[in-house]
């Protein structure tokens, strides 16, 4: 039906474009007046006026008709099959209708269903024809309004370009209103697990056993939402990336920016790049097939019994990915170090290790600290490595060979396959995002204020 | 004065002097090494990643199969129900034929098995697509099942006791004879790209995480695209640097370190729960994407602006252009280079994303390719995640070929980005 919209919009605007046009060349050759716009503004004036608020109208009734729809359709059932059910009965109800009028029958649907199925199915296709006769009525509506404003002295290109500033700013302000709908979804779904759980117990428990039987005839735990043995996980993956990719960052960075040639410097870096341009999914699908067994392998030869996936293996594999965050951060910083202090130091006879260790790291440390905080946030808010290479099963314990479980393996896990928002399983996996949003944003704040910081005081 | 007292107090060529000197050479030389040891150790690991999956992926890229002459019996296949015949036991008996001689049943039963169970689907197929093959011979190649796969490729070893390989020695002996009459070949494994998700490894393919993926890009292009170009001029060109303007730049910057995770937990609330759009749909996939699309977007284009010399918009004003008029028609055509660069890089990002798309269900298991915007499928990523997760061993070579193509997108994707950086972005 959207298509049919547009295919309309577009006739008229098109219409109008024209018209619009014509009529105000004619008219000026009439009263022997320039145009104070373009005639072609005159035209996209109208144009805009027909297509934009009808493309509106017809995207809010798509997002709408569903739920109006079901609305209704809940409303028009007999008394005895709505009454005493909860939302998420009436929801089943809804898409038991929804999938009999799609042709799929499973079993013997009750005959009101069947009645309900079929109405669906009229009032669908009729909101949809009636969306398509507003939508073009509007349209018209707009080209007819507007077209009687057509004249050579009307500010045509002022309204064209008006528009476009709204239209600009409306998408300027579409960065606003993503992180406030991250923030609102993730408050208000995370506020209705805590109605639940207590915030202490989640954020002080020691136990998490978030599967809760759904039956009372599942063998599952009772449902323990302790998250620290989960903070401490990711905490001990993310501890062990780092301490692997600092140093091999950092001496990566500092020999590109003090040894090497510019010719190893343009092969390397891009080298390096492409570490950070590989897709998460394949560094998980690497520690699977390769580090892990490779580990496990060398843990049984020295006597060490590492678990099949070891924070080890996944902090490792996750530290490779943040190496050309660290090298190429820590690089940018040691190249802001102004000239003169490198200068100043090789001409008092400091050897280019003296140089590094006492004049260009302590110049440069707030810069490397803050790409080290920036990379810190990157590996806690890593998903796919520890989700395929870390375990599901929440343990306290800092030993980097045992398994351990992260805030983003189970946010995946809770949420995969389970749509039902109204059980503290799923919003426990919103109450963790919450707990991630705020850390990573957390980090990157300072991290920004520290290498700002650092900034002003050299430029 | 003060120098010459150092000199007289300070011999520079005792042996103690140059012990030291020596010394902090050595220090010089050991910090240099570190460096290149690092370097080496990076690239190093790179080399392992790609050589391991290249190494385990390239098996995949062929698929063992045997040519079957199979006479389609009009009384197996009916005429008016063409894709309700009995292709399982036309498939069993032509595969049977290549055997002669009597079988007891349980080795029958061993032999059969060496044929995949997606077999008689690839006839069905071929006759619903051509009815009048019924009661012709058909001449089709079909895939061996996963063992016998593996173990034609080498990756299962024969030296090894029966019961720690899933081929018997049985199927060894009828594999032997397969192979001495020159029945067994090796041909591309065109499947790989032409057939959706399946149970079976050797009937597994891309084309539906091919579509799907295509799909959300294409919804993530026309959003974030428009969107994002739109938001940089407004903040480049014409936002006044007031509260509201610092207030978006802010949250621009903070939307690009946003883990992708919460990305997903925001599609799941809003786009799924809240408006009521279909799961694993790529509409939504794309559309939480183009979220994450838009910061790298917006930036590109905001250093493309940048880059447009002041002399060209000041002789555009110069000759009466308005501030929209100097935009449009001279900043923005001369910018879009620079733009369409960090598009594609931004677009190349988004292919390989993938923990956003489990979250609102692109990991489901589906064996047909998604023929709109709201059907169900998966993508290229969350295909991979499946596969990788998948007990068959089969599905290990497949993971590493699937990744090895998605690789492959995503440097086609940088190579366009680079050449249209070297070949069209102009020095000023």
């Amino acid at each position: 039906m959207l298509e049919l919209v547009i295919l309309a919009l577009v006739v008229l605007g098109f219409i109008g474009f024209l018209t619009a046009r014509r009529r105000v060349v004619a008219m000026a050759a009439e009263s022997g007046v320039h145009s104070h716009s373009l005639p072609a503004y005159h035209g996209t004036f109208v144009a805009l006026w027909v297509g934009l608020p009808a493309l509106l109208l017809a995207l809010a009734w798509l997002l709408l008709q569903d739920s109006v729809i079901d609305y209704l359709i809940l409303a028009g059932l007999p008394e005895h099959i709505t009454a005493g059910l909860d939302d998420a009965r009436r929801s089943l109800v809804i898409s038991e209708i929804r999938s009999i009028a799609n042709g799929q029958v499973f079993g013997d649907p009750r005959p009101e269903l069947v009645a309900a199925a079929a109405r669906l199915k009229t009032w669908g296709s009729l909101a949809g024809w009636a969306m398509v006769a507003t939508c073009a009525a509007l349209g018209l509506l707009g080209l007819l309004l507007t077209r009687q404003r057509v004249h050579p002295d009307f500010r045509a290109r002022h309204g064209v370009e008006r528009i476009l500033d709204v239209l600009m700013i409306a998408c300027a302000v579409v960065a606003i209103v993503t992180t406030l709908g991250i923030v609102a979804s993730l408050l208000f779904e995370a506020f209705r697990f805590f109605e639940r759980i207590p915030l202490g117990e989640f954020l002080f428990g020691l136990n998490w056993e978030p599967q809760i039987a759904i039956r009372a005839d599942q063998v599952a735990g009772h449902g323990a939402f302790g998250a620290v043995p989960v903070f401490l996980g990711t905490l001990l993956v993310a501890f062990i990336a780092m301490t692997f990719a600092v140093p091999v960052g950092l001496l990566a960075a500092i020999y590109l920016a003090q040894y090497s040639g510019p010719r190893l410097r343009t092969t390397v870096k891009p080298l390096l790049e492409i570490l950070a341009g590989i897709p998460t999914v394949v560094y998980g699908f690497f520690a699977v097939l390769t580090v892990a067994p490779a580990m496990r392998a060398f843990g049984a030869a020295i006597g060490l019994d590492v678990a099949p996936n070891s924070a080890l293996a996944a902090g490792g594999v996750m530290g490779i990915m943040i190496i050309p965050f660290i090298s190429s951060l820590s690089d940018d910083a040691l190249n802001a170090v102004p000239r003169s202090l490198r200068d100043g130091s090789y001409a008092m006879g400091a050897t280019k290790a003296e140089t590094i260790r006492q004049v260009l790291l302590p110049a440069a440390l707030p810069g490397i600290m803050g790409g080290v905080l920036l990379a810190l946030s990157r590996a806690i808010g890593e998903t796919m490595i520890v989700v395929m290479a870390a375990g599901l099963i929440a343990k306290m314990t800092v030993n980097p060979l045992d398994s351990v479980t992260t805030v983003t393996v189970q946010i995946v896990t809770l949420l995969i396959g389970d749509t039902e928002f109204d059980n503290p399983k799923t919003l426990a996996a919103f109450a963790l995002g919450l707990v991630l949003f705020l850390t990573t944003l957390g980090l990157n704040v300072i991290a920004l204020r520290i290498v700002q910081k650092y900034r002003e005081k050299y430029d | 004065m003060a120098s010459r007292d150092i000199s007289e107090t300070h011999d520079w060529f005792s042996d103690s002097a140059r012990l030291h000197i020596k010394r902090r050479h050595a220090a010089d030389r050991r910090l240099r090494l570190y460096g290149i040891g690092a370097i080496g150790l990076a690239i190093g690991l790179l080399a392992v990643l790609l050589g391991s999956l290249i190494l385990s992926g390239h098996s995949a890229f062929v698929q063992t199969m045997v040519p079957l002459e199979i006479y389609v019996d009009p009384d197996a296949v009916e005429p008016d129900n063409v894709g309700g015949g009995n292709y399982r036991k036309l498939v069993r008996d032509a595969f049977q034929d290549l055997m002669p001689g009597e079988m007891s049943r349980t080795k029958q039963r061993a032999y059969l098995d060496m044929l995949s169970s997606g077999a008689p689907f690839m006839l069905r197929d071929r006759v619903v697509s051509n009815p009048s093959l019924i009661g012709q011979t058909v001449s089709i190649s079909v895939p061996f099942a996963d063992p016998i796969d593996q173990f034609h490729k080498g990756i299962t070893p024969r030296d090894v006791p029966e019961a720690q390989r899933r081929v018997s020695d049985l199927q060894i002996g009828y594999y032997d004879q397969l192979l001495e009459r020159g029945l067994i070949s090796a041909p591309f494994n065109w499947t790989l790209f032409t057939a959706a998700d399946s149970r079976f490894p050797e009937m597994a393919g891309l084309a539906g995480a091919l579509v799907g993926s295509f799909y959300a890009l294409l919804v993530c292009f026309l959003i974030s695209f428009p969107v994002g170009i739109a938001a940089a001029i407004y903040l480049e060109e014409f936002a006044r640097k007031n509260r509201w303007s610092d207030l978006i730049e802010v949250n621009i910057n903070n939307l690009a370190a946003v883990p992708s995770v919460v990305f997903g937990l925001l599609g799941l609330a809003v786009f799924i729960g809240f408006f009521g759009l279909p799961r694993s749909a790529p509409l939504v996939g794309g559309m939480v994407l183009s979220l994450m699309t838009l910061p790298t977007i917006i930036i590109a284009t905001r250093a493309a602006l940048k880059a447009v010399p002041p002399s060209i918009r000041e002789a555009a004003f110069g000759i009466g252009a308005s501030r929209h008029q100097v935009v449009m028609h001279h900043v923005l055509p001369l910018a879009m280079p620079g733009i369409l660069t960090g598009t594609i890089i931004g677009l190349a990002q988004a292919l390989g994303e993938t923990a956003p798309l489990l979250l609102i269900g692109m990991n489901a298991f589906i064996t047909s390719a998604p023929g709109g915007l709201t059907d169900p499928a998966t993508a290229l990523p969350t295909q991979i995640f499946i596969w990788a997760d998948s007990p068959e061993r089969g599905f290990v070579a497949r993971t590493s070929a699937a990744i090895l193509v998605l690789i492959g997108f995503l440097i086609i994707m940088n190579a366009i980005a680079i050449f249209l950086r070297q070949k069209l972005e102009r020095k000023w």
